[in-house]
């Protein structure tokens, strides 16, 4: 008996540890480590509410097990005829009014959040003279990758979403082709992308993401939007507001830049007779909502938003989209250069023209 | 039509089925339909899971994972949970009330049919170029989008189902109101009896959406019209609108039997009334009503505005109290009993932990703030495979255990049926248990990968093994019935020994007509008190013995709805060009449809009368 009683004690140890090794996943993707105002007042209203409910099922619990407990009918005896009790209405007043009290302690915080992350007032608010106004982003999720435009600041860029720490950043959501979700667990969540219309909130950023393990936040496309949903990633890094300043500068210079090198400038060559009608390399102006804009090509941290960034995967990429991202709307390579696959060396020469592309180096 | 257990030949045995409108008999299609579609369903699941075993598993591809998890969902909730509730309201609720079948046995009869023919159409897609892919919900901009005939299969599959619901849940509504014995009155119904009205009635006003919004998507997607193409003026978010005004309902559809079958167990095997039985009453026509006032929580991150997503989030938080009612009030049943573990009631133990957990998961989830973090990961996986599996599943194995000596005058095995059920309890909190963090810890629904070395490895792969676990669990149930059915031992009236409703007081095997001459009904639990009285036969009457009239068999419901199903694929081809045969498939099904409704309209069908005499000649069997 004893020794059942250790082993279990053991295993229970073991299983708690394991929960408690892996319980709040990674910093870069959890909702369990908040890095910004909003997905923490979200993770302290989940806290209250885990307190609540747990309370809840300990009563619920205690009771079950007192119950079976005392009243098996071994213990009870075989042929006992229990009293037929029709029910108590203090009881049911008890567990009616006890639970509406519990209800409304969660319901108060509940309301006033809903309020509070759906006030986005202040983007669209007049700012006084030599104020800036709040960075806002139009973000349009598209069969699956993502465009976000500052609109304020006259930039585009795809995919690798830029934003400042400590303040808010508001954004305007929308959907090119079918219903997407824009949601960045460690930031705070979510919001959906119609195709109908634009859906408008807020979110902040306390951490750089210059520490974390990719540099960068992961965020996801939360809702079913075909075969290649599960790939839909984008990732968001978080930059100083001088450090962001800096990039929107670098981001406003994008159009002037141009391939070094033998190999890179082949590569602009053949980017500019196959890739150029839908993708673009500036970053200046609005996106056009095609394909991604590449202006920080070189800057990023994955290829197709789910491969390592290389150029071994870039070329895998080119070479043939479908087999990386199914149901991807970028054209097989035979499609744009005249009937042919790319040779091995006109692949090297794209990523080497594609890697080039860069406003933070 | 002579009376019960003559030796039939196989060939007479199946006409026998096709054509019969006993309600007795349908229960046991829709049983052997609903554990079909249950076992196709639950493959489904296991692939989901191999796939999710590992990161970058390429088991099935990105395409084909979309297909089977649209096809796990909706084959789990439209043909296999609500067909097996169905399969016990109608084998219990017309003994439950002293009926002698439902109010309309024809209409019973085509409600299995439409409902049968529906789930084989929508599983045919899987051999006709693809099963649908947008998911159960099947969301406007992607449905619309879907290429194929994939949703063309959903959509026309499940409008045929559908009507078969509407139809049965109808059926039950005006059997429940009209048909019970002399004395049963509202407040002496058992709970089983109660809950099943309740969702009839949730049927009757949630299907209707549901039917609407398919039709619309059936014309946007054949017959070009744009009442969800944005591009044209529609809007996708209607769709959510209907969807989930029939959605939501639907969930408390599922649900309330299930609390039934669970009022009718915990009381039989605490020997005891059940407590507040009139809260219990009140509590689930509250939950039915405010079923309807809380559909939008499943769209709080559509952009509806603070103002919806609050008042949504409040009015959900409700639902908890009258359910908290229920919970509480089977406590005390069992407070003061004498508890039998049997195996149903060892599944009604394991349902209360969970199902109590489940549904804190969704008190959480209605707070709007919380749920735009929860909403969509793998959090509301978890939450509602607790409400829907910890609730329902478990309800309808504890269901199969407590009432096959009703339905077939066996005893499933009850070593067996405990041992299937610590495997498949255990599975089922291993499966679902660690997918509250995965969904916290970042993980979306509906993929069908994710990145290695992002924390989500670990549990993943328990989630997994515990699905094993379930569908072991499953296939031990699969071996009791075969076992029990081999067996083949008769176990008389009252095998439980502490059956306290109507249902329990008849001889078996149950007569053809249920009841020789209708009962008078006393009180709550009606059997229990004739017991405690010393009344051996068990019921008391309301009438002397007397002719009773049947209905005859019928094949037209069979043909009826066999002309649908071939007006399906006609209506389904029609919008292709290569397909000029389509127009006339269609037609010939509508044709064989109508036709059979005009027979059954002109020919007159007044059924028979068994005599007297032969009732009185009948052993009408004591044990």
């Amino acid at each position: 008996m004893m020794k059942g009683l250790k082993k279990w004690r053991l295993f229970a140890l073991l299983t708690a540890l394991i929960v408690f090794l892996s319980g709040c996943g990674k910093n870069y993707l959890s909702t369990l480590t908040p890095a910004g105002e909003v997905g923490k007042e979200q993770h302290n209203l989940m806290l209250l509410a885990v307190a609540i409910m747990t309370l809840v099922i300990l009563v619920v619990v205690i009771i079950y097990v007192l119950a079976i407990v005392k009243f098996r009918r071994k213990k009870v005896g075989e042929d006992v005829i229990p009293k037929q009790v029709e029910g108590s209405t203090a009881l049911e007043v008890l567990w009616t009014v006890i639970p509406i009290v519990l209800l409304l302690i969660l319901a108060v915080p509940t309301v006033a959040l809903t309020y509070k992350f759906a006030d986005t007032k202040a983007m669209d608010a007049k700012v006084a003279e030599g104020q800036e106004k709040p960075v806002t982003v139009n973000v349009t999720a598209k069969l699956y990758w993502w465009q976000f435009e500052y609109k304020n600041e006259g930039i585009v860029t795809s995919q690798e979403l830029v934003v400042p720490t400590g303040e808010k950043v508001y954004f305007n959501l929308t959907a090119g082709d079918v219903k997407h979700s824009f949601w960045i667990p460690a930031i705070g969540g979510k919001m959906d992308t119609n195709v109908d219309n634009v859906n408008k909130f807020y979110l902040t950023f306390d951490k750089e993401s210059k520490d974390l393990k990719d540099g960068v936040f992961y965020g996801k496309c939360a809702e079913l939007c075909g075969p290649s949903h599960a790939l839909m990633d984008f990732k968001v890094k978080t930059l100083s507001r001088s450090d962001f300043d800096n990039w929107v500068k670098e981001m406003k210079a994008s159009d002037k830049q141009v391939a070094t090198g033998d190999l890179e400038k082949q590569g602009e060559q053949l980017f500019k007779t196959s890739c150029i009608s839908c993708h673009a390399t500036s970053g200046v102006g609005k996106g056009s909502g095609l394909a991604p804009n590449l202006a920080t090509f070189g800057d990023r941290n994955r290829v197709a938003g789910v491969l390592d960034h290389n150029t071994e995967n870039i070329k895998k990429w080119i070479n043939d989209p479908q087999s990386v991202k199914p149901g991807n709307t970028m054209p097989q390579p035979e499609k744009i250069n005249k009937g042919k696959k790319f040779t091995d060396q006109e692949l090297d020469a794209l990523a080497a023209y594609l890697m080039g592309l860069s406003v933070e180096k | 039509m002579s009376s019960t257990a003559k030796k039939k030949g196989f060939g007479a045995t199946i006409w026998d089925y096709l054509t019969t409108v006993d309600h007795k008999k349908i229960a046991i299609l829709y049983l052997i339909a609903g554990t079909l579609f249950f076992v196709i369903g639950g493959i489904e699941a296991m692939l989901i899971r191999i796939q999710l075993a590992k990161p970058n598993n390429d088991f099935v591809s990105a395409g084909l994972f979309n297909e089977i998890i649209t096809m796990h969902g909706t084959t789990m909730i439209f043909l296999a949970a609500m067909p097996l509730l169905f399969a016990f309201m109608n084998a219990v609720v017309p003994l439950q009330i002293g009926a002698r079948d439902v109010a309309f046995p024809f209409l019973n009869s085509l409600g299995f049919w439409l409902f049968f023919w529906g789930g084989i159409f929508l599983n045919l897609s899987w051999l006709l170029g693809g099963a649908p892919d947008a998911g159960w919900t099947s969301y406007a901009s992607l449905s619309l989008a879907s290429p194929g005939h994939g949703i063309d299969f959903y959509a026309i599959g499940l409008q045929i189902s559908g009507a078969g619901t509407l139809i049965s849940g109808i059926n039950f509504i005006v059997t429940i109101i009209n048909m019970r014995a002399p004395g049963m009155t509202f407040m002496r119904m058992p709970l089983f009896t109660w809950t099943t009205f309740v969702s009839s009635s949730l049927i009757l006003f949630a299907f209707p959406p549901l039917t609407v919004g398919l039709f619309f998507m059936i014309f946007d997607r054949m017959f070009g019209s744009n009442f969800f193409d944005h591009t044209m003026g529609g809007n996708t978010i209607i769709w959510e609108h209907l969807f989930w005004i029939f959605g939501h309902p639907e969930v408390y559809i599922l649900v309330l039997p299930a609390f039934g079958l669970y009022s009718e167990i915990i009381p039989t095997f605490a020997r005891k009334r059940l407590f507040g039985y009139s809260s219990m009453v009140f509590a689930t026509i509250l939950i039915g009503f405010l079923g309807f006032m809380v559909w939008a929580h499943h769209m709080f991150t559509v952009g509806l505005g603070a103002t919806a997503n609050a008042i949504f989030a409040v009015a959900t938080m409700a639902i908890a109290v009258p359910t908290g009612m229920k919970v509480f009030n089977w406590l005390c049943t069992m407070w003061g009993g004498s508890i039998k573990v049997t195996t149903p009631m060892l599944y009604a133990l394991g349902f209360i932990p969970s199902f109590v957990a489940g549904g804190v998961t969704g008190v959480m989830q209605a707070s709007a703030p919380l749920d735009y973090q929860l909403h969509d990961s793998y959090f509301i996986v978890a939450h509602f495979h607790y409400v829907i599996v910890g609730g329902i599943v478990l309800a309808l194995f504890a269901g199969a255990h407590f009432y096959w000596p009703i339905m077939f005058n066996r005893m499933l095995n009850e070593t067996l049926g405990k041992i299937t059920f610590v495997v498949f309890f255990i599975g089922f909190h291993m499966t679902f248990f660690v997918q509250h963090f995965l969904g916290l810890m970042g993980m979306p629904r509906r993929v069908f990968t994710y990145l290695p070395n992002q924390g989500l490895d670990t549990y993943n792969l328990i989630s997994t093994i515990g699905a094993f676990l379930m569908a072991i669990g499953v296939v031990l149930l699969v071996v009791n019935v075969i076992i029990t059915t081999i067996q083949n031992k008769p176990c008389g009236r009252d095998p439980w020994g502490d059956g306290r409703t109507l249902e329990w007081a008849i001889p078996q095997p149950v007569p053809y007509y249920n009841f020789k001459q209708t009962p008078l009904v006393r009180g709550l639990d009606t059997y229990w008190i004739e017991k405690m009285e010393g009344n051996k036969e068990g019921m008391s009457y309301a009438e002397p013995i007397s002719d009773i009239h049947m209905p005859n068999n019928s094949i037209i419901p069979f043909v009826m709805v066999f002309g649908l199903f071939v007006a399906g694929f006609g209506a389904l081809y029609n919008p292709d060009a290569d397909k000029p045969w389509a127009l006339a498939v269609l037609i010939i099904g509508l044709a064989i449809t109508f036709g059979s409704m005009i027979v059954r309209s002109l020919k007159d069908d007044l059924g028979y009368h068994i005599s007297k005499e032969e009732l009185m000649n009948e052993k009408g069997g004591n044990e």
